[in-house]
């Protein structure tokens, strides 16, 4: 627990619009997410969770408070900066996001020359997609995939650069029991074999004990925050 | 950042209707700047057919002279002036007026025809027919008839295939055609006969005993510069009459009718308003498909790819986009210019240095909407695109 978090965010707000039609999402946010923990975040639609993930995963420009990941400053972050993070979060999307004209092979291939020094590319390809348990479905076009194994399709792409930090939004939302389970299993599992942080937005509860720990938004407000604290808390309260 | 997936023909060819579309859109604004500009192109080289044709270098017509259609004619003195010039190697006169011509199978429907008047002895112009039928001009009251006259002037063609000769009336004057040559047609005449001086002075009753020629052909030495030829003669002949090289007179022609007449705005509006309509087709389907795939770019940008890369992509598909609808338009084209020649009889030619102009500029185009179109991706958080 005395680790440097992963993700360290300190009164973070962010406004969508602008003039008048101006309003706030995200109001002060504080958290603390540390290496290896799955953390849940959980609350209704229009929360803000979704803006919350995409700042930390530098889809959007955070401009007002602090939020450092994987060391990276990204309040008013330069543009490489920006880019560096996207490289090192594996990001999930709400809807898989795969390039419609491109095999799943290909699509996770996307994401491997995105490496330094890409080697053997079809084979890290070929072996991630076998991990997700797509290895009869190499060269099948999004079209010809189900919805489950879609999805599967994306954590491959998202996991296949080993990052260490996941990002993860609604992955189960377009799902069904089984599929949606089996989905957040593999990311479990191959997140648990790299040693990364998964942050997973959900708001499908049937899938919260996979979680360390919980967090919950709504409007904008974060409620149940850094276990240090909890812990802080509880040892005074006892004293 | 190399990539080994071809991503841009990739995404344009998984919507084969989509492409082809484009494809066909493209193809349409290129065959529209090809007529437009081939159009232009033609009416210049038509209207210097003759002018490409002299076998000389330098040119004498009077500076009160517009352009064929209106010659006037100066004194015969100054191109014999001109022979003693240093560099000179021989001169030649040449005669041009219109004329009535009565067609020869229906006498009482005329029509304006060019005459030429040349020296038979001499090398003027270098035409299919020309000096093959030179000889002919020798006699009284003949002439040679241009092929690429209008089928209005009667079946000449044809019945002198068939019988050898043919008669008519040339203004007042019964003449026979010996020959015929290849000239073509033009927007100042679409008809023209070549004769000798001495049967042209015949026939042009008033221009007898003037010794008032029109154009003045003036052929130098082998290998003698034509720059320091020009300057001499200009220094030494008087301003009552105009001194020009081959080119300056062919300049000087296509001049009259670019600016002097509708025919060359009228034109060259045609080419801007070709070249207009095709930049906005080609803007409209490079746009739309370039802002029809910005989400998936989007995802690519979010997963870390760089703005440059996006221009990159956007690059490829302009280029392969700009040239599969080149092909097809350029075929269209092509068989179109051929059509156009058998109607008209302007010389509609496909040229390499056209073809290329309007190959790179379609590139161009395609390149700058999708450039346009990508700046939106550029601009935004990926998350807002997505």
């Amino acid at each position: 627990m005395f680790q440097e978090p992963v993700i360290r965010i300190q009164n973070l707000s962010h406004y969508y619009g602008q003039g008048v039609l101006r309003k706030q999402i995200l109001f002060d946010i504080n958290l603390n997410i540390y290496p290896g923990e799955i953390v849940l975040m959980t609350g209704p639609s229009g929360s803000g969770k979704t803006t919350l993930i995409s700042l930390i995963g530098a889809l959007r420009s955070a401009q007002y408070g602090s939020l450092n990941v994987l060391g990276q400053e990204l309040v008013r972050a330069s543009q490489s900066a920006l880019v560096k993070i996207r490289r090192k979060a594996g990001y999930i999307f709400q809807a898989h996001n795969l390039l419609s004209f491109l095999t799943a092979q290909q699509n996770v291939e996307m994401a491997i020359k995105l490496q330094a020094h890409p080697r053997h590319v079809e084979r890290q390809a070929q072996n991630i997609l076998k991990a997700v348990g797509l290895g009869h479905r190499f060269h099948y076009y999004p079209d010809n995939l189900s919805g489950g194994q879609k999805q599967r399709v994306a954590i491959a792409r998202a996991l296949v650069n080993m990052p260490k930090l996941v990002l993860a939004d609604e992955p189960t939302a377009a799902l069904d029991k089984q599929s949606g389970r089996d989905v957040v299993e593999i990311m479990q599992k191959l997140a648990k074999e790299q040693g990364s942080t998964i942050v997973l937005v959900t708001h499908d509860n049937r899938i919260l004990d996979i979680a360390d720990r919980i967090v919950q938004i709504e409007d904008g407000y974060l409620f149940t925050s850094d276990p240090l604290q909890q812990s802080a808390k509880s040892l005074k309260q006892s004293s | 950042m190399k990539t080994r997936l071809p991503i841009a023909w990739l995404q344009l060819k998984h919507e084969k209707t989509r492409l082809l579309v484009a494809i066909f859109g493209i193809s349409f604004a290129v065959v529209l700047m090809f007529m437009q500009l081939g159009f232009r192109s033609a009416l210049f080289e038509s209207a210097v057919g003759m002018h490409s044709s002299l076998q000389g270098e330098i040119v004498l017509i009077s500076p009160r002279s517009v352009a064929l259609i209106a010659m006037k004619p100066f004194t015969e003195r100054r191109l014999y002036q001109a022979a003693a010039v240093d560099g000179v190697e021989s001169v030649s006169p040449i005669y041009v007026e219109p004329a009535i011509w009565k067609n020869p199978t229906n006498p009482s429907k005329t029509r304006n025809i060019r005459v030429y008047g040349i020296k038979p002895s001499d090398r003027v112009f270098n035409l299919p027919g020309i000096s093959e039928n030179i000889e002919f001009l020798k006699q009284p009251d003949v002439v040679l008839f241009d092929r690429g006259s209008r089928k209005e002037f009667g079946p000449v063609v044809k019945l002198f295939q068939q019988n050898k000769s043919v008669t008519t009336e040339v203004e007042v004057r019964n003449i026979t055609v010996v020959g015929l040559f290849q000239l073509g047609v033009t927007f100042g005449s679409d008809g023209t006969l070549v004769t000798s001086d001495l049967n042209f002075l015949r026939i042009f009753a008033e221009r007898r005993h003037s010794g008032l020629i029109d154009i003045g052909l003036i052929k130098l030495k082998p290998g003698v510069e034509v720059a320091p030829v020009l300057a001499t003669l200009r220094a030494v002949l008087p301003k009552d009459v105009q001194v020009l090289s081959k080119q300056e007179y062919k300049d000087f022609e296509v001049n009259y009718w670019n600016g002097s007449t509708p025919i060359g705005f009228t034109f060259t509006l045609g080419v801007v308003m070709g070249f207009l309509v095709g930049t906005i087709i080609v803007y409209q389907i490079l746009y739309t498909d370039v802002a029809d795939h910005l989400s998936e770019y989007a995802t690519l940008k979010a997963i870390g790819y760089r703005d440059s890369y996006f221009l990159s992509l956007v690059f490829q598909s302009a280029l392969i986009l700009a040239s599969l609808g080149f092909l097809p338009g350029f075929a269209i084209a092509w068989s179109a210019y051929g059509l156009t020649r058998s109607s008209t009889l302007l010389p509609l030619f496909m040229q390499v240095d056209r073809s290329l102009f309007v190959l790179i500029l379609t590139m161009i185009m395609c390149f700058i909407s999708g450039a346009i179109a990508i700046r939106k991706l550029q601009q935004a958080d990926p998350a807002d695109v997505l």
